[in-house]
């Protein structure tokens, strides 16, 4: 095995650069009636991937209604003026396709994946729900139910879960990004009818939606079929410009602790406000991505260096940061104590981790590894068409052009120690901070 | 270097959306046998390799050896510590996956094809050469034990373990692969190795390989990966006596949602049935929003956000498993429309439109499941630990389509045991109690 080491040292250099152009065979036009069409080429098999993402998520709901935005995602998949309840997803199924949909913070989305030749009758039912949902009180109560019980499932029978709307209730002092998408059970009780049409009106309007499409299809014919279906729904005159409240400086490092007794293993999670990308301006977010692999991105990493092989304060570290989002995300430390560890030692030992590699710097070697990766999840990034229609929709819904998704593994490039270092001096800021303790109650600790 | 290429043939096989699989049996010099689809068009390769036997194959008291085994074999490697192995593959942009379950070691590789030398180096060193150093050793037996902690707080994993102990007598499906927190803190590195030459073996070796690399090259590439293996390990497992009790068994947990899994006696693949089963299944609780348990249970009453039910066609039990989760006063109602709709089936059989409909789906879901080399060498894999032909992908849809409502109806009367199931409840569920079914 001793030729490996020798080996490894020449490989950065084989990869050549043209292996890794952009190649993702992506067209992107725009409907009439503002509805934006992104079609991504993938013919190696005849199936389809056809989803429509609504600019419009949780962070977008009234105040009260929390949760209505997944709620209305539901109950898209009641009648219509055209179909019954059910027939949308049972029409997908008898032709051998699968569909369903998600929601977050900035959007809502809404797919199937199915036989290519079947991507008209797809369009035709995505955009009779986009204008002509028929919903009544029955259907309210019954997927109100429904909704509570996969809160109840995700969240509430999951102290993982409940810690982190607490880290992310105490990290927004002024933004919406601090209520949870699903919605606050209270709040969800409490949804009505009305509360689900307001949202549907104004937001599910071609002129607040994309529209992609990814797999073994035409451009040109994607656009007729699609000027067919979607073309011929008016835009919507009152779509409101989306502004949110917006985070006030935050000047105070805060602390959660959070105890249940279901809690098995307790961990440190601290979370830092932190900028997200942003339309022709990507270049922090690049660096703060590659700041989480360098500090976070497994056994290589910093943190793992530090905390499970210099030391053994940690059985897991990890450090994550996701820029696509509309407003400031966070970038995220976690680090699990070993045995005999408490949590005010992996918290202490984490920021003395910190605070060495503000001092130590990049390590270029690791950094060069790093772009290397990112350089090659390029080629196997055209494997999955999926994936690269899933990357488009939410960019394009969190405010970013298909010109910044498309810029963005050069940006990721360009990055350098230099900005790197910048970019955490300005981030990793403990005024910006919020440390979490998830953690078994008072009685059960040592 | 010499290769000869014993044997090749190759089946174009045309999927119902017309696409087109074409695979090629590969058998190396040294007589290693790997299904391949060549896919050139990607400058990478998808590699898949299975030991049958898993974690099933654990010694007397060592429960859990063989997890603990395979989470170390990334963990140093010939003359690497674990982060010169993982500094090593992050220089190759290459990804090496190694994951255990009761039935089978898998590894799942890709590497870039100008580099594919360097990672089958690697990887081969993972495979033949692991070094469970002590310090390592002790690093992943701290994760395994986190993981074992967190499960004993997890209510579907409480759910599972409890259901497995009531099914399996003295199986090793009767316990869980990870072991105990005693168990796996007993292993010492010699427990460790013996796992390694017990699992890791020719004999029970399983290859599917997609992308960009021809028949000549792939032959001496698996002599030169696997070809240093030993030829034989630990015989394989007895078939397990499934003995599931008909009733219920609530576990204590204070939690607001119950968590319920269900089940009974099931069917083997290779049963000539077993596509009329899966039919029935797909009817009953597979997992569209269209199955009877969706519809009845979530649809109607709202007392779910999912509720599932799956054929489990295990190497050495085949069992018939469900899952839903409700509110703790809520689970007894979505408990008993499950058994009102698992006798109606039983009784009753499905109408022809059901038989219609879930034909169409299961069919033309099929296709689907070909997105990507990775996913296309885990079939093939599946595919040759099951014992198919190699031209099976073109007649399986003619399986499904040659169901009658008739072979439902007898297999749903024959499969179907309303009054054998056996809930195991997860939580503080309201109207239930341990014992037998409610009346």
């Amino acid at each position: 095995m001793t030729h490996l080491r020798a080996v490894m040292a020449l490989i950065a250099a084989l990869l050549p650069m043209a292996a890794w152009a952009a190649n993702e065979n992506v067209t992107t036009f725009e409907l009439e009636n503002g509805m934006q069409v992104v079609v991504v080429e993938d013919h190696r098999a005849p199936v389809v991937t056809h989803m429509v993402w609504y600019k419009a998520g949780s962070a977008d709901e009234p105040k009260g209604s929390s949760g209505v935005a997944h709620f209305l995602e539901h109950l898209l998949f009641k009648a219509t003026d055209n179909m019954a309840a059910g027939e949308l997803s049972a029409t997908v199924a008898a032709n051998g396709g699968r569909d369903n949909a998600f929601t977050s913070y900035d959007y809502t989305a809404y797919y199937q994946r199915i036989a290519a030749d079947r991507l008209g009758l797809m369009m035709k039912m995505e955009a009779d729900r986009m204008e002509n949902l028929r919903l009544t009180p029955e259907n309210i109560e019954t997927e109100r139910d429904v909704i509570i019980e996969e809160r109840n499932m995700r969240t509430e029978n999951n102290p993982r879960a409940l810690f982190g709307e607490q880290m992310n209730a105490a990290q927004y002092l002024n933004h919406r990004y601090g209520v949870p998408v699903i919605g606050w059970m209270h709040e969800m009780q409490a949804l009505d009818l009305d509360d689900a049409l307001n949202f549907y009106d104004i937001y599910y309007s071609p002129n607040d939606a994309i529209l992609v499409v990814a797999g073994d299809v035409d451009p040109a014919e994607v656009k007729t079929l699609a000027e067919k279906y979607y073309g011929v729904i008016p835009a919507e005159p009152n779509l409101p410009e989306r502004v949110r409240t917006q985070e006030p400086p935050q000047t105070a490092a805060r602390r959660v602790i959070f105890r249940d007794p279901r809690v098995a293993q307790p961990y440190v999670n601290r979370s830092y406000l932190a900028p997200e990308r942003d339309a022709g301006d990507q270049k922090d977010a690049a660096a703060l991505t590659i700041l989480a692999e360098i500090l976070g991105g497994g056994t290589t990493s910093y943190l793992a260096e530090k905390l499970q092989f210099d030391t053994q304060v940690a059985v897991y570290s990890g450090a994550f940061y996701s820029g696509v989002s509309l407003d400031d995300t966070t970038f995220d430390l976690i680090v699990v104590p070993g045995p005999d560890v408490s949590l005010q030692q992996a918290e202490d030992a984490m920021d003395a981790a910190l605070a060495s590699f503000m001092k130590d710097g990049v390590d270029a070697e690791q950094l060069e590894r790093i772009k290397l990766q990112l350089r090659a999840q390029q080629i196997y990034a055209r494997d999955d068409a999926d994936g690269v229609a899933n990357r488009y929709g939410a960019a394009l819904a969190s405010g970013l052009t298909v010109a910044d998704v498309q810029d963005w593994p050069d940006v990721l490039q360009a990055v350098t120690a230099d900005d790197i270092m910048a970019v955490a001096k300005k981030v990793l800021r403990i005024e910006g901070s919020v440390t979490g303790w998830l953690a078994k109650p008072v009685e059960a600790d040592q | 270097m010499r290769y000869i290429l014993a044997l090749m043939m190759t089946v174009v096989l045309a999927l119902p959306a017309r696409a087109e699989v074409e695979i090629t049996e590969v058998v190396s010099p040294g007589g290693i046998t790997a299904w391949l689809v060549q896919e050139p068009s990607i400058p990478f390769t998808a590699m898949e390799l299975r030991f049958r036997g898993g974690a099933s194959l654990d010694a007397p008291g060592k429960r859990g050896a063989t997890n603990l085994m395979t989470g170390l074999l990334e963990e140093g490697a010939g003359d690497l510590d674990a982060r010169g192995f993982a500094r090593a593959l992050e220089g190759l942009a290459a990804s090496f996956g190694y994951d255990v379950g009761d039935d089978s070691l898998a590894v799942s590789a890709r590497f870039l094809t100008e580099n594919r030398d360097q990672a089958v180096d690697l990887l081969r060193a993972s495979l033949l050469e692991p070094t469970f150093a002590p310090d390592a050793v002790e690093r992943v037996r701290q994760q395994v034990l986190t993981g074992i902690a967190s499960d004993d707080k997890d209510p579907d994993e409480l759910a599972s373990r409890e259901f497995d102990k009531l099914a399996y007598g003295d199986h090793p499906y009767a316990t869980s692969f990870r072991g105990t927190a005693e168990s796996v803190a007993a292993l010492t590195r010699e427990d460790l190795v013996a796992a390694h030459q017990a699992v890791l073996a020719k004999d029970r070796l399983y290859v599917g390989v997609v992308g960009d690399i021809t028949p000549e090259e792939l032959g001496p590439l698996l002599d030169k990966l696997l070809g240093d293996l030993p030829e034989t390990g630990a015989p394989m497992p007895e078939m397990a006596e499934v003995n599931i009790p008909a009733g219920v068994t609530v576990i204590d947990y204070d939690t607001p949602q119950s968590v319920a899994l269900f089940g009974q006696p099931g069917m083997a693949q290779d049963d000539p049935d077993f596509f009329a089963a899966t039919v029935l299944n797909q009817i009953l609780g597979g997992g569209s929003f269209e199955s009877r348990l969706m519809t009845e249970v979530r649809e109607k009453r709202g007392l779910t956000y999912g509720v599932y039910s799956y054929l489990v066609p295990r190497d050495y039990a085949a069992v018939y498993m469900g899952h839903v989760a409700s509110a703790n006063d809520r689970i007894a109602e979505a408990i008993a429309v499950i058994r009102d709709e698992w006798a109606k089936a039983a009784a009753e059989g499905v109408t022809e439109d059901e038989l219609r409909d879930a034909k169409t789906f299961l069919t033309g879901a099929y296709p689907l499941r070909f997105d990507g080399n990775a996913p296309i060498a885990q079939i093939m894999v599946g595919m040759q630990m099951l014992g198919l032909p190699i031209d099976y992908i073109a007649t399986r849809n003619d399986k499904v389509e040659a169901v009658t409502l008739a072979d439902v109806k007898r297999v749903a009367g024959e499969l179907l045991d309303p009054e054998g199931l056996q809930f195991v409840v997860v939580g503080k569920p309201v109207g239930l109690e341990t014992g037998p079914l409610p009346e």
